[in-house]
């Protein structure tokens, strides 16, 4: 086992084992899933929604270089910069070289997964740059220097006393137990830094290739006010983020909002398109795109799975899986967590170190159906299993395999060998629960079924004979 | 640049060789055809279909945003004419004991806040923002109402700039009857007729104050942006 999978598996453990973190994440989902619903109840039809929302992005990411291409000429035309960056480093190479070019001393950052995805923080840092995260969420965890723990909500793992303790003691505030008391502690400590920040990160939720224009959807303003008030602007846009026209945002924007958080539309769903044109009060005086494959078109090359790039990142698949539910997202050591992490982190960072992550599900299917572009998420892990084992199998199974084929096509053999397997049973009762029982890493936390006492073919043979003996 | 962007699209198109099979279908894969086999998904008909019922007519519209505005938490005041709207702003400025007001030069703002005889910060030809952070309310104008939702549609050229609606504690619309429409769809058809293809650097959706449930998942009203949300709508 490698050593992402034996930390997937500690973690796992000890975390599920927590019932006080179990609690706080199935009551914070729970309140998800019933505004969830109710939104999704106001469509005339959700279904066709989904199917419509699955073409579109079929037809934008099968025709990627098309619509990428318009994307950049739109983008450039309306006074962007555009940089395409292969890979992470090229990525955060050009952020640092933008940053050196303007002497950015302070940079206010808004939400991006895809800037977790290259570790853009960590980078600036390092070169001596501030960094303030300003979405409430992502400011939280950063202060605890720890990773978010959901796409969507970076701080549902925390109580309001873990945050007032953590603002205590890193903002200097006093102890409250009001989330609107921490709320305005956190607005008091960003206010200034957006007015005093020389740049300010933003990702983006879509990127329209009619208009060339960057579509962010954030509740808090944050977002607005980091690109609205630093002298530079850098968006990290995945390059699958595509949409052909700004109309569809139209049913892209609710639908993001209704499956991601329960909401009918999120309180700020922002186009930006350029730098301050000429005739406009306000605004960065440049703002650079930097388009981000970093694997993407590995995955793009898999038309089983290309699917995948269809994710708005909403993260429903996260808030209905049982199995990010008990193990939690920091176990996943990935930066998307739950069911969709688990389908392309495989193919963004290499199968073998996290084919792992493919058993990490109980293929229930909970995820395909929350899914607003009906991504066949379960189907995908199958996938994944299955050219893991295909690449490279495990010494073991395959000796196992080649076991089981001769016995299993054999009868007679068969025959013998499973009523071994019942006088076995009988034997393992006498080292169940201790570390001798070979069975042990099952039964620990399940049962183990007994076999029938007796088999199909003695049944067959004893009901074969009554028939026989009738006259 | 452009290696970059030829490295990138080349591996795009080395991708797309084999095409991947239409949602809902799970045929063999086959050997891409580059044309459109099907006609572009998505066109606002479709789309209309699919969404949230809305009213037939300006009445049950102004119904359906103020039942939204509701559960947004937003203030939405329907007055027949612009003098009972400023008569509606003062009455605001005075409850709230307002100081200081911003605002950009349009004019359905420029009475209001004139009739509202505060010191006022004008944004449209460039501002101090230390002084727009102190001021007790932004006043904007907008380019559309959404029934469908109860959002605001406005842009760096309708509501003065992109800070004047995002930074004062308390963000004014001041809209006219004939601004409310039915649905998203019909807020980009108004888009692309209004600006053509030189948008504003800047196009937002407003949907309710500023809020945030980063804290237990518990819905926490003005995060970083207004903590109040109040729509005029002046319908003479």
């Amino acid at each position: 086992m490698n050593s992402t999978a034996s930390s997937f598996l500690d973690n796992a453990k000890r975390v599920t084992a927590d019932l006080r973190h179990r609690s706080l994440i199935q009551n914070a989902l729970k309140g998800y899933l019933v505004k969830r619903d109710e939104k999704k109840a106001q469509f005339k039809d959700w279904q066709h929604a989904r199917q419509t929302a699955a073409e579109i992005k079929w037809d934008a990411i099968n025709h990627l270089d098309r619509y990428l291409a318009e994307f950049a000429d739109k983008a450039e035309a309306n006074g962007a910069k555009v940089f395409w960056a292969s890979s992470a480093d090229e990525a955060r190479n050009y952020i640092l070289d933008v940053a050196k070019q303007h002497s950015v001393k302070s940079i206010v950052k808004s939400k991006t997964m895809t800037g977790e995805e290259i570790h853009l923080g960590q980078a600036l840092e390092k070169a001596g740059i501030r960094v303030v995260e300003s979405d409430l969420g992502e400011l939280i965890v950063q202060l605890r220097e720890e990773p978010p723990y959901h796409i969507v909500f970076p701080s549902m793992h925390l109580t309001r006393h873990e945050i007032s303790d953590l603002f205590q003691k890193k903002l200097g505030s006093e102890p409250t137990d009001q989330p609107e008391e921490l709320t305005m502690i956190a607005r008091r400590a960003i206010r200034g830094e957006y007015i005093k920040a020389d740049m300010g990160i933003s990702g983006a939720n879509f990127a329209v290739a009619e208009t060339g224009m960057i579509s962010i959807t954030e509740n808090e303003g944050n977002a607005r006010l980091s690109t609205a008030l630093p002298r530079v602007h850098v968006a990290i846009v995945g390059i699958e983020k595509i949409i052909p026209r700004m109309e569809h945002l139209a049913l892209f924007l609710p639908m993001l909002a209704t499956a991601g958080a329960g909401q009918a539309l999120t309180c700020y769903n922002s186009l930006i398109g350029g730098p301050r044109k000429a005739d406009e009060a306000d605004g960065p005086g440049e703002f650079h795109i930097v388009l981000l494959d970093n694997g993407r078109t590995q995955l793009l090359a898999d038309p089983e799975q290309r699917d995948a790039l269809h994710c708005i990142r909403c993260g429903a698949c996260l808030n209905v899986c049982p199995i990010f539910k008990n193990v939690g997202g920091h176990t996943y050591g990935t930066t998307y967590q739950g069911p969709i992490g688990s389908v392309i982190t495989p193919h963004l960072r290499g199968l073998q170190q996290w084919k792992h992550l493919s058993q990490a599900s109980s293929l229930c299917g909970a995820c395909s159906e929350a899914c607003p572009v009906k991504i066949n998420l379960h189907h995908h892990l199958l996938h994944n299993r299955r050219n893991a084992v295909g690449e490279h199998a495990p010494f073991f199974e395959k000796i196992a395999m080649k076991i089981f084929a001769q016995v299993a096509t054999k009868p007679k053999l068969f025959e013998i060998l499973s009523g071994w397997a019942r006088f076995g049973e009988k034997l393992i009762g006498l080292v169940r629960g201790t570390r001798l029982d070979p069975l042990g890493a099952w039964t620990r936390t399940r049962s183990f079924p007994n076999s029938a006492p007796k088999n199909f073919k003695e049944m067959w043979r004893e009901r074969g004979t009554k028939v026989e003996a009738k006259p | 640049m452009s290696t970059g962007r030829e490295a990138i699209l080349g591996r795009i198109r080395e991708a797309l060789k084999l095409s991947a099979p239409m949602p809902g279908d799970h045929g063999p894969i086959a050997e891409s055809d580059s044309d459109h086999a099907h006609p572009a998904p998505g066109a606002p008909a479709e789309i209309r279909a699919w969404l949230p019922p809305v009213g037939a007519n300006y009445e049950e519209n102004a119904a359906i945003f103020a039942r939204n505005s509701e559960d947004l938490k937003t203030a939405f005041l329907r007055c027949p004419t612009r003098a009972a709207a400023h008569e509606a702003l003062q009455k605001l400025a005075a409850e709230e004991k307002w100081a200081r007001v911003a605002f950009h030069q349009s004019p359905l703002i420029d009475d209001a806040v004139a009739a509202l005889g505060l010191p006022a910060l004008e944004t449209k030809f460039g501002y101090d923002v230390h002084t727009l952070e102190r001021c007790d309310a932004g006043i904007t104008a907008c380019d559309a109402l959404i029934a469908q939702t109860g959002t605001i549609l406005l842009t760096a050229t309708s509501a003065g700039g992109r800070t004047l609606s995002v930074l004062p504690p308390h963000h004014v619309v001041l809209a006219t009857g004939d601004q409310l429409l039915p649905d998203l769809s019909s807020a980009y058809e108004i888009l692309a007729r209004k600006y053509g293809s030189a948008l504003p650097s800047f196009v937002t959706l407003i949907t309710g104050p500023s809020r945030t449930g980063d804290i237990e998942r518990i819905l926490v009203l003005g995060a970083h942006g207004p903590k109040q949300l109040t729509v005029v709508l002046v319908e003479e």
